[in-house]
This record gives structure tokens, C-alpha cells and sequence, in this order.
């Protein structure tokens, strides 16, 4: 199968662009307005079904399984290793709110929407949202694949 | 009197995922079952958190300090994102018994547990 | 000293930080892979019992997650940040769960050798021992939802494991449907008291609960649900199917994560709502008696070993209710009768997952020589393999209660004390035990008496011995010393679960 019309290929590509900047965007400003990683990584991970929509079977060598799951298993040991770090005090402790320098500035109350608060949620988020990516995406491309082959060698 | 609405909601959701997933026989159709029941309990979540005249629990630039309760909306969060992966994977396991056995129904199976 | 201080979080944490690093791990070489992960699990196993001497020492400990200091659940009165309470009850089932984990991963060095999936297969088992772990500490109800999740999800995949079996993909499915049901039942009971008590912490609700109608309503969503994930009678279904279609090893943790469910039951019931009514204590006794009996005739009509095990795993959760639950009819002022039915249910929860857990090996050892799981098709192997049989025949006698065994020690004081408050249930408990030595009996003759085989003269790897062995050497040394067990980890267990204000006191 080689996917859809001219049209359409090129129209999911330009969307890549909206659809990566929207994401991140919600990404990260998830420690502000509703949204956070899950919802911005459900966002990107559109893309890739848009993609497989569009471009069928060519999609295989853009769209990998193993580097999928790589990716999947990185972002979660980043997740993890953010709440480890904070075990000097307690298991996720937030060590860098409030602390000034890296989204460390103090907030209380009603407040404009800096982006530079929040701690360590910022960064968690965007494990978190890379995690959803992969593992939406992952678990499109390996429902796309395995619908066509005869024998699927793995679900998970 | 309008307050009731979301927990009247509730019961509708709950009496339909119910239905689906006891009298239905299509394999996907129990997921939908399954998946109607969890946005059920979302949504009875979602509406106990809800106080009269509450804004949405957001500070930044929020208009006054009078909000609707933050945790039950984190709780259905983070209930949405486990609906999902069980959705997932359950459907997963259906694409590999139709694989196995050319059919969705329920009562082309082999296990009589 | 640290490590014992952060110990509950690093008990969930290291096996979930372990089940992600294990995919990459894997691409290097299957031997990395392996010593990863009995690294891991050796450690968490190491965790596990620091906690528990910590807590026999020491008393409650309670971490709370993310706040200035571990101790500091609730800054402002309310505790509202997620906290892991841990008493002697908590911590004794968090370290059979770690080393059941261990054993059963050290036996599918063996067992799993040829396949090629293993990556997946050693994350998704440390994601259930994560989730089980979860399960075990966690002091807040919401959790309990998440971990349950967690559990439901590693496990159906796991039971599909063999995907090119419809029938595992059958009971995965099947498990799976279920298992989320009894989740959102859990999600709705939690929603109910949430609602009331704006309370997420277990021992802040057992401190303000009024045990209102809607109380009520959560407390039997709450209970029915964690029934259905243990598997006692009224849905049990899923359970032959499950445990039968899954790998041998796999089976053994299904079986521990339905006993951390009934652990989580016994803390719902004596903890969060303490309820004052006998009705709660016959209900689970009946359940229980019921159980027995149905899993035991049922067990008795099968021609698959892993289903026939099955089965009677449906009766031993069957014994751990009717202890329990006779015990609870006189709850909350227990007198040494009661005491000594709760306690063997509890001391049930270690015997059953031991021999159980034996059995479970025995037989995916059998399958591993054979490729047999039907018992028709079987016999003479007690010929070839004399250590596998008398492994074999150990699980067989503790498991129906003989005495030099461990199984003898705890069915005989929940018969003691049964028979107390009701001798027909006690009566119907001694006659399923017998049942059930015939079933096994009957096994036994099948499997490996007889003719000699066609199929089975191959060896048993090292691994597969040595995992079944330590099993094996556990059941003869608790069955020796009963005595020992009961005294220093039975009972502060079983005290720390009836006496509910010690577990409000820890965080409150």
C-alpha cells in the first residue's frame, strides 16, 4: 500500500510543524495551565498516526519500533532519575523550586504565569510528554504493522 | 436541582457500560463497555469536586481565589491515562485472538473457565 | 543509616528504575541482561527485610513522598501528600512478595532459555513486583487504584506471553476485562469516600469515618472488588484460565498478586473501616468455605495440571478467608480464639504462596521436559527424574496439610479455632484438605509413576532446581519450626493489623 494522494502527504508534512510547536507548548506549560506531559505527548504522537494515515507502508523506516521503545525507556529513566535525585531529602522532593537559576523562581498566589516556576515539574514533564510520544506512537505503528502481518511477534 | 445532572450522568454511563460489557458479544464492544464505565467514574470524580461558584483551580492570572477542588481532577487525570493503557492493551489482545481465530465474538472461544 | 530510611520508597522505586533499564540492558547481551536483573531483585529483596527487622524494631515507619522530611506527613493537620505507611503487617508481606519474586526469576533463568522475547519478560515481571510492592506500602487509597492498575496491566500481559496460544490471549482478555472492572469499582469506592471525607490517606479516613450508608456502599465495592482480583468464589472464573494458560513462573506471581489483594482486603476491613458487625466475618467465612469446596470438586474433575493447581490455589485462598473471617466475627474485641483464626490466615498467606508456588514450578518443570500440560498423556517420569518427584511430593503434602510440612501448622490453627465458632465449617475446611490430597495423589500417580516415557529424559536445568529447591527447603524448615515463625513475625503481624489506632497513630 503507498498510502493516500499527493495532497495529503504534503499536508501532514507541513503539519508537523503546528503539531510539534502546539505539543511542547503544552508540555511546557503544564506546571501553569491544564495540560502537562501526557496531554502534550498525546498531541505530538497525533503526528505519527497523521503519518501512517498518510503515508501507509513508507512509513516504516521513518517510524521504528526499536527506537521507539528506546526513546520510551529513556524518558522513564529520566522521570525516575529526577524523583531520585530529590531522595537527599525525601523521594521526589522538588529541589529546585524556589531555589532561583533553572525554573527555580518562588511563586505563590495569583500570579502572572512565569515560565522559569515550578521546580523539577517543568522537567518532568517534558519526560513524561516524551514517554507518551513514544509509547502513543509505539503502540499506533506496532497496532498498524501487526494488523497486516500474519504473525506479530510481540504486543508490549 | 441542576447540580444532580452530572450524577444523573453518572448512572446512565454506568448502566451503559454495564450493559455492554455483560450483554454484548463483540470483543470490542466489551472494551467500549469497559471504557464507558471508566469515563463514568471520571466523570462522578470530575463532579465531586465541583463547589457553586468555583473557578477552575489555575492561579495564573486566575479572577478570584474561590475554586473547584484540584485533586479530584488530578485523580481522573491520572485515571484517563490508565483507561487508556488498558484500552490499549486490551485492544491489542483482540487484534491477536482475531488474528487467531478469524472472529470477535465472544462465543467462538475455547477457554470454558 | 539511609538506606534504611528511604527504604519503603526504594522498595517501589529500584524495581520500577530496574524494569526500564532492563530494555537496554538486554541489547548488550542476554548474560548483562540476567545478572541485571537478579541484581535488581536480590537488592529490592535486601530492602524488604532491612524494612521489616526495621519495623519489628522500631515499630510503624511512614515515608512521605516529596516533602522536607520523611517523618512529615502532615504539615498543615490534613495529610495531603502520598504517603507509605509501613507496619509488621506491611512489611511481612512485602518481603515474601520480593522473594518470591527473586526465586521465581532465578528458576526462569532455566526455564525461559530459548525464548526471545525475554527483555519484555523480565521488564514486565519487575513492573508487577513494582506494582504488587506499591500494593503492599502504599498508606493512601488512591494509590491502591493506580498499583492495581499496575498490577492488572503486567500481569494480562504476561498471561498473553505465549501470543501464539489463543487460549492465553483468551485468558489475558478475559483477566483483563475483569480485573479493570474491579479497578473502577475501587476507583468509585475511593471516589465515595473522597467525597465525604475530602481524604485520601487510609489512616486519616479510619480516623474520621462515620460508617455511613455511603460508607458502606464503598466498603462492599471496595471489598467485592479486591475478592475479584483474589479470586474467592463468586469470581473465580477468571483464575483456572489465568493461571493455566500463563507460564509456570508467571503463574507463581499471579498467585502472590492475588494474596497481596486479600492483604489489602484484611487492611480495608481491620483498618480503614474497623466495622463493629459479626455479618462482615460470616460473610468472608462463607465465601471461604465456599471456595474450598468448589475449588477443591473442581479440581478433582481436570485434566490439565496447571488448571487443576489452579484450582486448588482457588481453595487455599478459600482457607485464608474462613481463618480471617471467623476471626472478624468477633472483631473488635478479639479474644485468643479469634487471634488464632486471624493468625492463620495470615500464616496461610506465606504457607499457600510456598507450596502453591512449588507445585506451580513442578509443574512448568514437568512442561519444560514434557511439552505436555495434559495429565493423560503423561507418566513414568518419576524414573528419570527422582528430584523433580520428590519436590514434587513435598508441595503435594504441604500443600493438603500433612504434618512435618508448613501447610499443617496454619490450616491446623484455623481449624483449632474455627471448629470454635462453628465445627460444620471447620468440618467442611478438614474434608476439602483431604479432597484435596486425593486430587494430588492421583496427580502424582499419573505424572510420574507408571510406565516409563517416551518424552522427559532430558535434564532440568541448575536454576530450575535451585528455585524449586529453596522452596522446598522453606516449606520443611517452617513446617519444623511453626512455633518460631508464629512467635516473631505472625503475630506483631496480626497485631499491627487488628489494632488500627497504632496505624492512625503513625500518621496522624
Amino acid at each position: 500500500m503507498n498510502g493516500m494522494s499527493k495532497i495529503v502527504k504534503v499536508t501532514a508534512c507541513i503539519l508537523i510543524i503546528p503539531g510539534i510547536v502546539f505539543g511542547l507548548y503544552i508540555i511546557m506549560h503544564g506546571h501553569l495551565t491544564p495540560g502537562g506531559g501526557f496531554q502534550g505527548g498525546a498531541v505530538i504522537a497525533t503526528i505519527s498516526a497523521l503519518f501512517i494515515i498518510a503515508y501507509a507502508d513508507e512509513i516504516r523506516g521513518v517510524l521504528d519500533k526499536d527506537i521507539l521503545s528506546l526513546m520510551e525507556s529513556m524518558a522513564l529513566i529520566a522521570f525516575i532519575s529526577l524523583a531520585f535525585l530529590g531522595l537527599s531529602t525525601t523521594f521526589f522532593h522538588n529541589f529546585l523550586v524556589n531555589g532561583g537559576g533553572l525554573f527555580g523562581n518562588p511563586v505563590s498566589g495569583i500570579n502572572p504565569g512565569d515560565l522559569n516556576t515550578g521546580g523539577v515539574i517543568p522537567l518532568m514533564n517534558l519526560a513524561v510528554g516524551l514517554e507518551v510520544y513514544s509509547a502513543l506512537s509505539l503502540i499506533v505503528v506496532v497496532m498498524y504493522f501487526g494488523s497486516k502481518q500474519e504473525v506479530l511477534e510481540d504486543v508490549n | 436541582m441542576l447540580i444532580d445532572l452530572p450524577f444523573l450522568a453518572v448512572v446512565v454511563l454506568l448502566a451503559l457500560g454495564v450493559y455492554a460489557v455483560v450483554f454484548r458479544h463483540n470483543l470490542i464492544k466489551i472494551v467500549m463497555g469497559v471504557h464507558i464505565l471508566g469515563s463514568g467514574v471520571n466523570l462522578f470524580l470530575i463532579s465531586l469536586g465541583y463547589r457553586e461558584g468555583g473557578v477552575a483551580p489555575i492561579f495564573t492570572h486566575a479572577p478570584k481565589l474561590e475554586m473547584v477542588l484540584p485533586t479530584p481532577q488530578a485523580l481522573t487525570l491520572t485515571s484517563i491515562v490508565i483507561n487508556l493503557a488498558v484500552v490499549a492493551l486490551m485492544l491489542s489482545l483482540i487484534m491477536l485472538i482475531y488474528k487467531r481465530y478469524k472472529s470477535l465474538d465472544s462465543r467462538d472461544r475455547r477457554l470454558m473457565g | 543509616m539511609i538506606l534504611v530510611e528511604h527504604a519503603a520508597i526504594l522498595l517501589i522505586a529500584f524495581p520500577l528504575l530496574g524494569a526500564f533499564i532492563t530494555p537496554i540492558v538486554g541489547r548488550v547481551n542476554s548474560l548483562f541482561r540476567d545478572t541485571w536483573v537478579i541484581t535488581v531483585l536480590a537488592f529490592t529483596e535486601l530492602l524488604a527485610v532491612l524494612l521489616g527487622y526495621d519495623v519489628l524494631q522500631n515499630g510503624i515507619s511512614v515515608y512521605t513522598l516529596g516533602a522536607r522530611l520523611p517523618a512529615l506527613t502532615s504539615p498543615s493537620g490534613i495529610p495531603v501528600r502520598i504517603i507509605l505507611e509501613v507496619d509488621a503487617m506491611n512489611a511481612f508481606i512485602s518481603v515474601i512478595v520480593s522473594s518470591i519474586a527473586l526465586v521465581v526469576v532465578w528458576y526462569c533463568l532455566g526455564f525461559m532459555n530459548q525464548s526471545r522475547v525475554l527483555d519484555k519478560l523480565y521488564t514486565l515481571i519487575l513492573l508487577l513486583l513494582t506494582g504488587m510492592l506499591g500494593l503492599t506500602l502504599t498508606g493512601d487509597l488512591f494509590n491502591l487504584f493506580v498499583f492495581l492498575e499496575v498490577v492488572s496491566i503486567s500481569s494480562a500481559a504476561l498471561i498473553a506471553f505465549y501470543v501464539h496460544r489463543g487460549e492465553s490471549l483468551e485468558a489475558a482478555f478475559k483477566y483483563m476485562v475483569l480485573s479493570s472492572i474491579g479497578a473502577l469499582m475501587v476507583l468509585f469506592a475511593v471516589a465515595l469516600i473522597y467525597g465525604q471525607y475530602n481524604l485520601l490517606s487510609m489512616a486519616a479516613v479510619a480516623d474520621k469515618i462515620q460508617n455511613t450508608f455511603l460508607d458502606e456502599v464503598a466498603m462492599v465495592l471496595l471489598i467485592s472488588a479486591f475478592l475479584l482480583k483474589a479470586g474467592s468464589v463468586p469470581a473465580h472464573m477468571w483464575k483456572p484460565d489465568a493461571y493455566g494458560e500463563a507460564p509456570a513462573p508467571v503463574a507463581v506471581l499471579l498467585l502472590t498478586s492475588a494474596l497481596v489483594c486479600l492483604y489489602v482486603l484484611f487492611r480495608i476491613i481491620f483498618t480503614v473501616f474497623n466495622p463493629a458487625t459479626p455479618l462482615l466475618g460470616w460473610v468472608l467465612a462463607i465465601l471461604g468455605v465456599s471456595s474450598i469446596f468448589l475449588g477443591v470438586s473442581m479440581a478433582l474433575i481436570q485434566n490439565n495440571l496447571s488448571r487443576l493447581i489452579a484450582y486448588s490455589a482457588i481453595a487455599e485462598i478459600g482457607f485464608i478467608l474462613l481463618g480471617t473471617g471467623s476471626g472478624l466475627i468477633e472483631a473488635p474485641y478479639l479474644s485468643m480464639v479469634g487471634f488464632n483464626a486471624i493468625s492463620g490466615g495470615v500464616f496461610h498467606i506465606l504457607n499457600d504462596v510456598l507450596d502453591l508456588g512449588l507445585l506451580f514450578l513442578a509443574a512448568g518443570a514437568v512442561f519444560y521436559l514434557t511439552g505436555e500440560r495434559d495429565l493423560n498423556r503423561m507418566g513414568g517420569l518419576g524414573h528419570t527424574q527422582p528430584l523433580l518427584a520428590v519436590f514434587f511430593l513435598v508441595g503435594i503434602f504441604a500443600v493438603s496439610g500433612l504434618p512435618p510440612f508448613n501447610g499443617f501448622a496454619s490450616k491446623m490453627m484455623i481449624y483449632e479455632s474455627v471448629y470454635v465458632f462453628n465445627p460444620l465449617l471447620a468440618i467442611i475446611g478438614i474434608l476439602g484438605s483431604i479432597l484435596m490430597l486425593a486430587v494430588f495423589v492421583k496427580v502424582f500417580f499419573s505424572i510420574f509413576l507408571g510406565v516409563s516415557p517416551a518424552k522427559g529424559h532430558g535434564k532440568l536445568p541448575k536454576s530450575m532446581l535451585a528455585g524449586m529447591g529453596v522452596l522446598v527447603l522453606l516449606i520443611i524448615l517452617i513446617g519444623l519450626f511453626p512455633a518460631l515463625v508464629v512467635d516473631y513475625l505472625i503475630s506483631p503481624a496480626v497485631n499491627a493489623l487488628i489494632n488500627s489506632q497504632n496505624y492512625i497513630g503513625g500518621v496522624l
